[in-house]
């Protein structure tokens, strides 16, 4: 697909993008969590981030010329074309591993959404007003976890200890504040990424210290998402996602 | 007079027993903490937990695609649908454990391949369709039988139906809408709808199990207002009430001696394979052994995890207790 979206857009497929792949990979413990009742929390974090993902599709695409639908948007573009945070396409791993990336990334989409709450732009602020709700009630459920694990037995402590060392690396991504973030801070669409750090590394002390799990000491992080440059993972996510509506692009479904 | 310990056919049994026959007889719902044969709790344990296991080990064919969803619309609706039947298990769990029975003691029979569970998930789902064809003609299927459980006689199990049924009907409306798209679409789409409907037609029809005259139990439980329609008489209604439908689609039933008859007012079908079903009952369809081996993997894997939990709310518990002693 030819595409050369504008900072405005790519700002919105960023946002939107997150929402998808998150869902896109939380949507795989659907039949296979560690009892029933937390494969129907673990689904509705998976619903919740791909409702978000779809409005922004559609306020994103609305605004291009020419107008692209969801569809085109989440199955058409190719892997460089996503803007997501390398973090989220991540395999799931163990529990420990979903839910920590979880924690790591809610503590900041909440932040975030927060303040879109404010944004310049109407219909992002309306997305955010239904987002904040529901984005509250995944921080807070994978908070309550990572102090589970940490608190638990000796074996959930090492395995969520384990996923904080793993994952901390690519915290550093959220905080990146160049190109579309900073024009999306100009316009007063968006936060600077860069201000919603210190906030963000508050509250993962304070629940990581209630966890007695440890912060790791790291000065060098993953970067890539937000222009385009993914891990190995992304290119199998995008297969499964998008082979059906490729195999046939003149279908309607 | 809450339980009884064994089956001696006292006289006071007999009174209970013929007490109990009586006030089934009418219309009245029996609830948990009153008396029932031993028989009747038994059956139900039985049905019910086979029941909820069938919702939960549903949910793996139809996860099967919740990745590849064709466009987001579906994707979701696919998801949410999945994450009902998940809450279909957890009402029937709850339902049968006013029986007494545990969740876990439960499903450590389902692990341990001795409880049943409906053969139609031991089918595959190699193709989009059958996300349609599932909604459609199992969601079907199960509904015929579901809206008859709304007025079952333990009150439990009636009204665990009657949250189900309302979320059933919804499944296979988005089911046939599926089945809808993909028949008005290209070739392609259109195929993959014929071959849909192909594989799921007859395993649907065996939902209903064997015919009422191999079909011993039924008759107890229809005495007992458990079932109130024998398994020939839904499976009837279910092809009357599917083959205009898959007219409206334009597919073709797999069935040669499907047509009406005028006398009868209903439609007549060929014959069943009942070696196929007695087949996959017994462990032999295609995906038995992976639908189990995904429950058990998921069940193993989630054990540190629920093991955590208890433990953090034992601690939780103990620092509460200690607060208390202190202030
Ligand atoms: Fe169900
Ligand atoms: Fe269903």
């Amino acid at each position: 697909m030819e595409f050369s979206p504008d900072l405005r857009t790519q700002h919105l497929l960023h946002l939107a993008d997150n929402a998808l792949i998150l869902g896109q990979r939380l949507s795989e413990w659907c039949g296979h969590g560690p009892v029933l009742e937390q494969d129907i929390a673990i689904i509705n974090t998976a619903l919740d981030q791909i409702g978000q993902a779809r409005m922004l599709y559609q306020h994103a695409g609305k605004g291009m010329n020419p107008a692209l639908d969801e569809d085109q948007l989440a199955f058409f573009r190719t892997e460089n074309q996503f803007l997501n945070f390398t973090m989220l396409e991540l395999p799931n791993g163990d529990w420990a591993q979903t839910l920590v990336r979880q924690f790591f990334f809610d503590t900041y989409n909440y932040l975030q959404y927060e303040r879109l709450t404010e944004s310049s732009d109407p219909a992002l602020r309306a997305i955010a007003g239904k987002a904040l709700k529901e984005i509250g009630y995944h921080a807070q459920f994978s908070a309550e976890w990572v102090i589970r694990m940490g608190d638990g037995t000796e074996e959930s402590h090492k395995r969520a200890q384990d996923a904080v060392d793993r994952l901390w690396p690519y915290t550093g991504e959220f905080f990146e504040s160049d190109g579309f973030s900073a024009e999306a801070a100009v316009r007063r669409a968006a936060p600077l990424p860069s201000d919603l750090q210190p906030h963000w590394e508050e509250k993962v002390d304070a629940v990581l210290v209630e966890a007695g799990l440890k912060k790791p000491v790291l000065q060098w992080f993953q970067t890539g998402g937000r222009k385009g440059q993914h891990t190995e993972h992304m290119g199998y996510i995008l297969a499964e996602l998008q082979f059906l509506p490729r195999l046939h692009p003149e279908a309607q479904w | 007079m809450n339980s009884i310990k064994n089956q001696e056919p006292t006289s006071e049994t007999i009174r209970l027993e013929a007490r109990f026959q009586n006030y089934v007889d009418g219309e009245n719902k029996v609830e948990p903490k009153d008396w029932m044969p031993g028989a009747y709790r038994k059956t139900l344990i039985r049905q019910i937990s086979q029941h909820a296991h069938s919702e939960v080990v549903g949910m793996l064919p139809e996860a099967n695609w919740i990745g590849r969803a064709p466009s987001l619309r579906r994707k979701v609706a696919l998801l949410a649908k999945v994450q009902d039947e998940a809450g279909h298990g957890l009402y029937l769990y709850s339902a049968a454990e006013t029986l007494g029975v545990d969740r876990r003691e439960l499903l450590e029979e389902l692990l341990a391949g001795k409880a049943k569970y409906s053969s139609i998930f031991n089918y595959p789902t190699p193709s989009w369709a059958d996300m349609g064809a599932i909604g459609w003609l199992v969601d079907g299927a199960a509904i015929a039988n579901q809206v008859m459980l709304c007025r079952t006689s333990y009150g439990p199990y009636a009204r665990a139906m009657v949250k189900i049924c309302k979320e059933e009907s919804f499944h296979q409306r988005q089911g046939y809408e599926i089945m809808l798209y993909l028949s008005k679409g290209t070739p392609a789409q259109k195929a993959m709808a014929q071959d849909a409907l192909n594989r799921w037609w007859w395993p649907s029809l065996m939902m209903f199990g064997p015919n009422d005259a191999e079909s011993p139990n039924s008759a107890q439980s229809m005495r007992w207002k458990i079932k109130r329609k024998s398994n020939d008489e839904l499976r009837q209604e279910f092809i009357d009430k599917t083959v205009p439908q898959a007219e409206f689609l334009g597919l073709s039933i797999p069935d040669p001696e499907l047509r009406w008859n005028e006398a009868r007012g209903h439609y007549d079908f060929g014959p069943i394979n009942w070696e196929e079903f007695k087949q996959v009952v017994a462990g032999n369809g295609p995906c038995n052994r992976e639908r189990l081996e995904a429950r058990r993997k998921a069940d193993e894997e989630g054990r540190w995890v629920r093991e955590a939990a208890n433990a953090y709310a034992q601690k939780q518990a103990q620092r509460r207790a200690q607060t208390s002693e202190v202030a």
